[in-house]
This record gives structure tokens, sequence and C-alpha cells, in this order.
């Protein structure tokens, strides 16, 4: 399978700190990559990156065979969407929240409303298609920015963290349905988490990040059994 | 009562126009020194703050020398018309509605923008949507920079002259009455302009808080 994004040897500085490092990493298309490490290690920054949301100091990505620095920053944040760790919504209705990202498009109403119908049917918030999204519950609100994501129908989604503030019985049902439909979608997702256990359930191949550097790409068996340095081991340890 | 009627209209002309033109300045500087991420940031932020208490007859003097005939604007033939006054209340209103739309909008979550750019949109539909989401904090401003201008006198008076049937607004009229010993017109024109302020300000009121509630 083609790879949909390559990085190679990418610097991120924030605040005069180098805050990310990664000298080579590749996502297929189709694939869902999942990237763990501890807090503050770096893994929101490359999900930034890979939105173009931060300028790398060095190094580039390359988004299906051109670098981002060749592509217009519009057209390619129009290929992608983010999902972010907190729901974000705007104070509107939880159907003009769904539709946002197609509104910025210029999406004929015809095939919004399709899509953003779609969409809240497969995530369940049809019923609450007129609440305002200050009504909302956690669990309900990550949903809506979930269906806001998906009714883009990116070529690159990017997730960080978007169930870590949820309560358990919700955060595992959300992980059942993203997991339900990235399989059958075939999306290429990023998903960030610094759960193991949630991070195997979405993906086969899972990128550690610890210290601002990028340590492993393999399997959880492959990064359990061998992991690359003591920073990886000591992460893993750490781990619930 | 056709001279109260024309110093009435004529202070809510001057002070609509000045309020429009520092909307017009205040709404974007705001949001340039919000968002923007420069050397010298907190430096303009601190001049706008500072600007936001500023006398209105030391903006009245400056206003006039530079209006004044002999001035560098004099041969524009300004000083003693409503258009003075307007540009004297518009450096009065500007800072203030420059500064609470730069606090409106810091106020918002700051990934909201990040987040506006990862759904697809554009800088200008990003900042529209801010404005959107911070509409009532902005209407405040809004709210603040008409009552900086529809209640001040000094600079209304030193640039403006207040010079009956041409310049003459109620709080310039209010001045003059009072120091004539005509109390009673002095707080006729004083309950007239505080009615005036109440019902547009009420107005304001209703639509920031309608939409608080939706």
């Amino acid at each position: 399978m083609a790879n949909l994004i390559e990085i190679n040897n990418l610097q991120i500085i924030r605040n005069n700190h180098i805050t990310l490092e990664i000298p080579s990493l590749s996502i297929q298309r189709g694939e869902t990559l999942t990237v763990v490490g501890p807090n503050g290690a770096g893994k929101t920054t490359l999900l930034l990156a890979l939105a173009y949301l931060l300028k790398p100091a060095r190094g580039e990505i390359i988004y299906d065979g051109m670098s981002l620095l060749q592509m217009d920053e519009l057209e390619y944040r129009r290929k992608i969407s983010f999902v972010f760790q907190a729901p974000l919504l705007m104070d509107m209705t939880v159907e003009q929240n769904v539709a946002l990202g197609l509104k910025f498009r210029n999406t004929p109403q015809e095939d919004a409303d399709g899509r953003v119908g779609k969409w809240m049917k497969q995530l369940g918030i049809e019923s609450l298609s007129k609440r305002r999204a200050g009504q909302l519950s956690g669990g309900e609100a990550q949903r809506v920015s979930l269906a806001r994501a998906f009714v883009l129908e990116p070529e690159l989604l990017l997730l960080d963290e978007p169930f870590a503030a949820l309560d358990p019985p919700t955060h595992a049902k959300l992980l059942d349905d993203l997991s339900d439909i990235l399989k059958q979608d075939h999306k290429t997702a990023v998903f960030v988490t610094h759960n193991l256990k949630e991070a195997a359930k979405l993906s086969h191949r899972i990128a550690v990040i610890v210290g601002g550097m990028l340590r492993q790409v393999g399997t959880v068996r492959q990064i359990k059994t061998y992991p690359a340095d003591d920073a990886v081991e000591a992460f893993l340890q750490e781990l619930p | 009562m056709t001279e109260i009627f024309n110093i009435t209209l004529l202070s809510l002309q001057v002070s609509a126009v000045a309020t429009i033109i520092s909307l017009t300045i205040g709404l974007p500087f705001g949001t340039w020194l919000a968002l923007g991420n420069f050397r010298g940031r907190s430096f303009i932020l601190s001049i706008i703050n500072t600007g936001m208490a500023l006398p209105p007859v030391v903006v009245g003097l400056v206003v006039a020398i530079m209006l004044w005939r002999s001035g560098p604007l004099g041969n524009l033939r300004l000083i003693y018309t409503p258009v003075a006054i307007i540009i004297a209340q518009t450096v009065i209103a500007a800072p203030v509605v420059t500064g609470l739309t730069a606090a409106a909008l810091e106020a918002l979550d700051p990934r909201l923008q990040q987040q506006l750019l990862g759904l697809g949109a554009s800088r200008p539909q990003m900042i529209w949507y801010l404005w959107r989401e911070a509409r009532l904090p902005l209407l405040a401003a809004l709210m603040a920079g008409f009552g900086s201008v529809i209640s001040e006198v000094g600079a209304s008076m030193m640039v403006g002259g207040n010079i009956r049937g041409q310049t003459r607004v109620l709080t310039t009229a209010i001045v003059l009455e009072t120091s004539k010993g005509e109390f009673g017109q002095a707080l006729a024109l004083s309950a007239l302009l505080l009615v005036l302020t109440y019902l547009i300000n009420l107005a304001l009121t209703w639509i920031q808080q309608k939409g608080a509630r939706r």
C-alpha cells in the first residue's frame, strides 16, 4: 500500500525549545497509526505539525508525494480533519456544529444535509440535532466532535486523545464505535493516546514518542518485548 | 422644543457615527492584538488599556490643537464643526472598543483557533467564527464605546465650541444651562440624556441577553 504521509528528519521548535524530533516515519493510506507516550512527550505537537498548524524548523512532511511546503496551506487543511481532546464545540446547535467544516468548504446545501444526517445517525446523535452545544454531556459533545470531523470525509483524520476526559463506560463505547468506523471506512488516521490497550484496539502499528523524540514504531507485542531504549522501557513500566 | 429636538438628534448622530467608526477601527485592531504573536504586543496592549481611560479634556485639547486654524490640519476647517466632535469622540471610543475586543477574544479557548483551522476554515472564516463565539462581550464593547462618548462633555465643548444650532449637543447644552443658573432646563436635558442612554442600552442588553439565552 502506498504511503499517504512520509516524515523526514522533522524538527519542531516551540518557545525556543525543541519539542519534537522525528528522523523518519511513514503512514500508509488506509492505516490507523496510534501514537503513544507520556504527557508532554510531543504527541500533540506531532498532530499539529501533521495538520500544518505548526511549521517545521527542519525537515519536511510529504503528503501523497508532495511536500507540505509546496502545497497551498488551506487546500491541504481541507483534505484533513482534526479532533481535539476537548470537544471545542461552537455555541450553536449540534446540527450546525456538525455542518461547520462543510460550510467552510461551501458544500452545496443538499449534499451537506445528507452527509450531516448520515454521520449524526452513525454516531447516534440524530435525536440531539436541535440541541445547543452547551446542553450536551461530555460523551455527547465528543460524539458531535467526531461527527463534525467524519462528515468532511477527510483523507487524513487526526485524533488527539478524544476520549481522555470521559467516564470509563462512555470511553469504552466511543472507542468501539470509532474502531468500527475506522475499519469500515478504511480511513487513514493518526490517533494519539497514552493508553496502550486503547492503542492496540485501534491499530496494528504503534509509534512511541518519549521526551520529544520518536523512539520506536512497531506492534504492541514488539514494543513490549523489545523496547528500543531505556526511555521506552521506563514509559512502559509507568503504565497501569 | 425644536431646538431641544435638534440638539438631541445631533447628540445621537455624532455619538452613533463616532461609535461606528470606533467599531470599524477597534474590532479588526483588537482582533489583531488578541490573535497576534509578535514583539511589542504587550506594549501596544498597555497603551490601548491606558487609552481606555483617556480623559476627554486631554483628547479635546489634542484634537483642538490639530484642527485649530493654525494647526497641522487647520486648512481642513473642521474646528467647531460636528465632524470635529466625531473625531474627538472616535479618539475616546476607539481604545475602549479595541481593548474590550482584545479581552473578549483572549478569553476564548486558544485551541478554538486551531480547531477551526483544523476543520478547514480560512483565516477570515476563523476570525468570523471567533467573533461569533465572543459576540456577547463584543456587544458589551460596543455598549461601552457608545457610553463613553454619549456622556462626555469636555472634548465636545473644546472642539465643537457649543455653537447654537451647529455643534450644541446634550452634554454641552447641560453645561451651558447650568452656568446660566437655569437648573430646571439643565435637569430636563439631563433627564433626556439619561432616558436616551437607558433606551439604547436597554435595546443592546436585550439583544445581548437574547444571545445568551439561546
